[in-house]
């Protein structure tokens, strides 16, 4: 096949059947057996380990790990569900590299830290693969009712936290499946294998939990609904809209925003009848940016480039994360931002212009440059789009203080967590912990 | 260049790593390969009886402990002597010994403790050349329930007995194996020694049960849902072996005796020690069995090496000088005093020191100074007892540093007194005092 260099080409089937199934396979391998044992032997079982103090969830990584050695994963696996129920999912899409293993000894010691992500995902994994009981047993029934929004890792956590404390919890869900961003949102080959939803169904198992789909907060019902029919409510609706690019040629078609396009993807069953362009150019720099392009890639696109307009060390997409794009031969440009898209009927290319700093202000240095594209994907961050009615706001997020209680006219009534909340860190495993410590906050103040 | 070759009891070997009495000397084939790769010399397997040989359990022989990564510390077997007839094993030594005519070749033996059966085998035994004899009277399991092995090695009558047999009915020189199942290692050498042994070789495998089966509730290794005890031997014994070697070396009845040592020799570091303990020769086993006989090119260039860096030209010239600093305790300068210190570039804060410290010993390390994680000994806790060092996965990061003489102990308050001053003359000895008054 000649390779045609026109504009507009975005179209589905550009590979094989064999490199989609490939490419979208697991990024790492699950550790077999006996990798799993000679990882395990290099931990040290640091006192006060400096891996647990950088875990946002504390889970006990150097107990986990010696289980693992001394032949529990079981046991393992319980140690990390302790702490963080999510645990598998976490496993394979935390940034360990700036978690848990950039704190590692073993990072300080020789640069290679143990790979407790690994571990984590070999013990987790085991778990699950048995058909074990579900590992909590939910206390006795409280009668109290506590409503949950959002089916993402902040609003699970905090549901099964508050039903293995016998509360009764209702989660209100705006899409048509549960997972949040774990089943729209996280790449395609961290999650491989319907895992967000197996891990859901896995988490239910505590019982006491109900879950509504299609419930959307601001139109469905509102805030002071909730507040006025349960004893306590939890918001984790995440940051489900995306900021568009604003600039001339924003409205051709070709261009979207890269969660929109991720979200399809992670959909689709059969990878080839995803339409990708011939040439692409993702605008952004943090997970969002990286997972666009990659995936791009992977999809048979020729061309990827990734521009972003600060610096490399000023990046939010970790340096492994970088590498991860560069490897997958995505082309990295940094100190430039868009300027115009161009095009007739649809995108042709777009125009950037490079950018300088100045006393941490960013300015046009006036000179441009032009890439091709026939596709260009925005990820230059997502907002809160939910009705939160009367809830305090600090900035555009949802203002919180301490046990992630919001602040509202309400009292305490209702809590919040994960990415919807100020000053969050927008991971899966902070979204997981923020639910933890809300639900840890409604149980004490329920049984109050 | 330093010069590895022996002469132990008249028999030379090019370097003193001989392969011990055990499967890896069970026959010519393995044998003429462990020559090729480098071996000294070897300890055939040891010999049993003319007539019907022994039989092994035909399921599993060998049990194991292991460290980090699955390295193998310590090895069990329930194997027996040779299972093969006396008359193949007299032939192929005989033949092995002519082509390699600059190796060391020992005949193990191995026969009730009868003097008919000594005599018997002597001279045949003579006749393929051999360059000495070994007594086995170490192996714990399967010939001891037979009245052989340790059986004879745990009474020093007997030992003292098979030994004077051979010197008298045979010409070769005659090295005793000792087994360490036995309280003091002194005996069986005294006996071996007036019994006119050319030497002593240890040690001889330790009565063991490695591990237990958990589902079927077996010892390992399981033959067929029932184990028995083994003999364990490898790195895990070294340290065993190391004393008893001490003992005897400084023992005023046997001290001079040449001893041929054994018991976890894996690196030349391990082959140096049991020669500074005052071994002619060592033997190896497990290390052989763990990774074939290539590993002796490591300990003969290890050993050349340090040899090297020393000036010591041959092993005589540093053979048996670690004896005379093995001492007893009571022996030992109290008014040594040490800190341990830690190199803060080195460490890598897994905080092993201070836990090891804080739970187990004497809360001497810090864990946290001014909110930062930080790990430091306060000399005025310490006692300097060199567990933080032991635990510390970075070599050479906790040091233990003497105190100079005149300084004051922040732990004790007390000035460090240049004086070797020991238990015997301490004031809380109740024997001192009794002396003093
Ligand atoms: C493309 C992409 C890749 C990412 N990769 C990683 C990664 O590799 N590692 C990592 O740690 N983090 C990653 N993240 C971030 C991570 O996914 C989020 O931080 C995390 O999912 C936040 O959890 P949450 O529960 O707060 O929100 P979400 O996961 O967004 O869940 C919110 C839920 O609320 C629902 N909802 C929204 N509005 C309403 C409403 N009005 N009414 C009812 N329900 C509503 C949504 O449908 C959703 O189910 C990534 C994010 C993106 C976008
Ligand atoms: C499988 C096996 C069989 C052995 N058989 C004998 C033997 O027949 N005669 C003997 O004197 N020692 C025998 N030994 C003991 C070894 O010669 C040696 O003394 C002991 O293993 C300690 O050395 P090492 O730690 O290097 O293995 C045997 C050891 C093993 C592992
Ligand atoms: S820091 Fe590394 S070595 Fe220490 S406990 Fe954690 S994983 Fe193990
Ligand atoms: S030498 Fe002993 S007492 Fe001193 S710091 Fe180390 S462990 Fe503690
Ligand atoms: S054990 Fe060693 S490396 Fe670990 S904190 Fe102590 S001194 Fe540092």
């Amino acid at each position: 096949m000649t390779s045609t260099l026109e504009s507009g080409d975005v179209r589905a089937g550009r590979l094989s059947s064999a490199e989609y199934a490939e490419n979208f396979s697991d990024l790492h391998p699950p550790l077999d057996h006996h990798e799993a044992l000679v990882e395990a032997d290099r931990c040290y079982f640091c006192y006060d380990a400096p891996c647990m103090n950088a875990c946002p969830t504390s889970i006990d990584i150097p107990l986990f790990i010696r289980q693992i050695q001394a032949g529990n994963p079981v046991g393992a696996a319980k140690t990390i569900f302790e702490q963080n129920i999510l645990g598998g999912m976490c496993a394979r899409v935390c940034p360990t590299e700036t978690l848990c293993e950039e704190a590692c000894v073993r990072e300080t010691a020789e640069g290679k830290p143990v790979k407790i992500g690994e571990l984590q995902r070999h013990a987790t994994d085991t778990y699950m693969a048995r058909e074990l009981p579900h590992p909590f047993k939910r206390a006795a029934s409280t009668g109290r009712t506590v409503a949950v929004v959002g089916a993402g890792p902040a609003g699970l956590s905090c549901a099964h936290r508050l039903a293995m404390h016998g509360h009764d919890v209702v989660i209100l869900e705006a899409r048509q499946k549960p997972g949040g961003l774990n089943e729209y949102g996280i790449a395609a080959y961290k999650a491989t294998n319907d895992f967000a939803q197996r891990e859901v169904e896995w988490l239910m198992q505590i019982g006491g939990i109900e879950l509504r789909l299609g419930q959307r907060l601001g139109s469905d019902f509102e805030v002071e609904d909730l507040v006025n029919q349960y004893d306590a409510v939890f918001i984790g609706v995440g940051l489900p809209s995306a900021y568009a690019l604003d600039l001339p040629g924003s409205d051709l078609p070709g261009v979207e925003s890269a969660i929109d396009f991720i979200a399809r993807l992670r959909q689709a069953e059969d990878k080839s009848t995803l339409p990708v362009g011939q040439d692409v150019v993702v605008v952004g720099g943090g997970m969002t940016a990286v997972d666009a392009a990659v995936q791009s890639k992977l999809l048979g696109a020729r061309t990827v480039s990734l521009v972003y307009r600060r610096g490399r060390e000023q990046m939010p997409a970790s340096r492994y994360e970088q590498d991860l794009a560069a490897a997958h031969g995505v082309h990295l440009v940094f100190n430039a931002k868009p300027a115009r898209i161009n095009g007739a009927n649809a995108v042709e290319s777009i125009t950037f212009e490079y950018t300088a700093s100045e006393g941490g202000k960013l300015t046009g240095t006036g000179e441009t440059f032009e890439i091709s594209a026939d596709q260009v994907l925005a990820a230059i961050g997502q907002w809160m789009e939910a009705d939160t009615g009367e809830l305090e706001l600090d900035g555009t997020t949802l203002a919180r203080t301490d046990g992630n209680l919001s602040l509202s006219p309400y009292g305490r009534k209702v809590w919040v967590g994960g990415d919807c909340a100020h000053g969050g860190e927008d991971l899966t495993v902070t979204a997981v912990e923020d639910g933890k410590i809300a639900a840890e906050s409604i149980h004490a103040t329920l049984a109050g | 260049m330093a010069d590895l070759s022996t002469n132990f009891l008249g028999i030379k070997s090019p370097n003193p790593f001989w392969l011990a009495s055990a499967p890896p000397t069970d026959k010519a084939y393995n044998v003429e390969r462990a020559y090729e790769a480098g071996w000294g010399g070897v300890v055939w397997k040891t010999l049993g009886e003319a007539g019907p040989p022994v039989v092994n359990v035909n399921g599993p022989r060998y049990g194991a402990i292991w460290g980090p990564d699955r390295r193998l510390l310590g090895l069990n077997n329930i194997e027996l002597i040779t299972d093969r007839d006396l008359e193949t094993n007299l032939r192929e030594m005989t033949e092995v010994k002519k082509r390699w005519p600059d190796r060391a070749l020992i005949a193990s033996i191995m026969v009730p403790c009868e003097e008919k059966s000594w005599r018997d085998i002597l001279p045949r035994v003579e006749d393929t050349g051999a360059d000495g004899i070994e007594l086995n009277f170490g192996c714990p399991h399967g010939m001891s329930e037979r009245g052989m092995g340790s059986a004879v090695g745990q009474v020093p009558e007997y030992i003292q007995m098979v030994t004077e047999w051979c010197k008298e009915f045979g010409k070769l020189p005659v090295i005793v194996k000792l087994t360490p199942n036995i309280t003091d290692i002194r005996y069986p050498a005294r006996a071996a020694n007036k019994g006119g042994a050319d030497a002593v070789s240890l040690i001889n495998t330790i009565s063991s049960i490695v591990s237990v089966d958990l589902d079927n509730f077996s010892p390992n290794p399981s033959i067929d849902g029932r184990g028995s005890h083994g003999g364990y031997c490898g790195p895990a014994v070294k340290p065993i072996a190391l004393n008893m070697v001490a003992e005897i070396a400084r023992d005023p009845e046997t001290r001079g005796l040449p001893i041929s040592g054994i018991g976890g020799v894996s690196t030349w570091r391990d082959a140096a020690e049991f020669i500074a303990l005052g071994c002619g020769t060592v033997q190896v086993c497990t290390a052989a069995m763990t990774y074939g006989f290539k590993i002796v090119q490591e300990m003969i260039d290890g050993l050349e090496n340090y040899m090297d860096e020393k000036g010591y030209e041959t092993i005589e010239d540093f053979r048996g000088m670690a004896v005379p600093n093995v001492t007893d305790w009571q022996y030992l300068n109290l008014n040594y005093i040490t800190k341990a210190k830690i190199d803060q570039d080195l460490c890598i804060k897994c905080g092993r020191c201070h836990i090891a410290c804080e739970d187990t010993s004497h809360q001497a390390i810090t864990s946290m100074v001014d909110g930062v994680r930080h790990f430091e000994v306060m000399d005025d806790e310490c006692v300097g007892c060199n567990l933080c060092v032991n635990v510390c996965p970075v070599e050479n990061c906790i040091s233990m540093v003497p105190m100079a003489t005149g300084e004051t102990d922040p732990r004790t308050g007390k000035t460090v007194e240049a004086d070797y001053a020991n238990w015997t003359m301490h004031p809380n000895n109740p024997m001192a005092r009794e002396a003093a008054e």
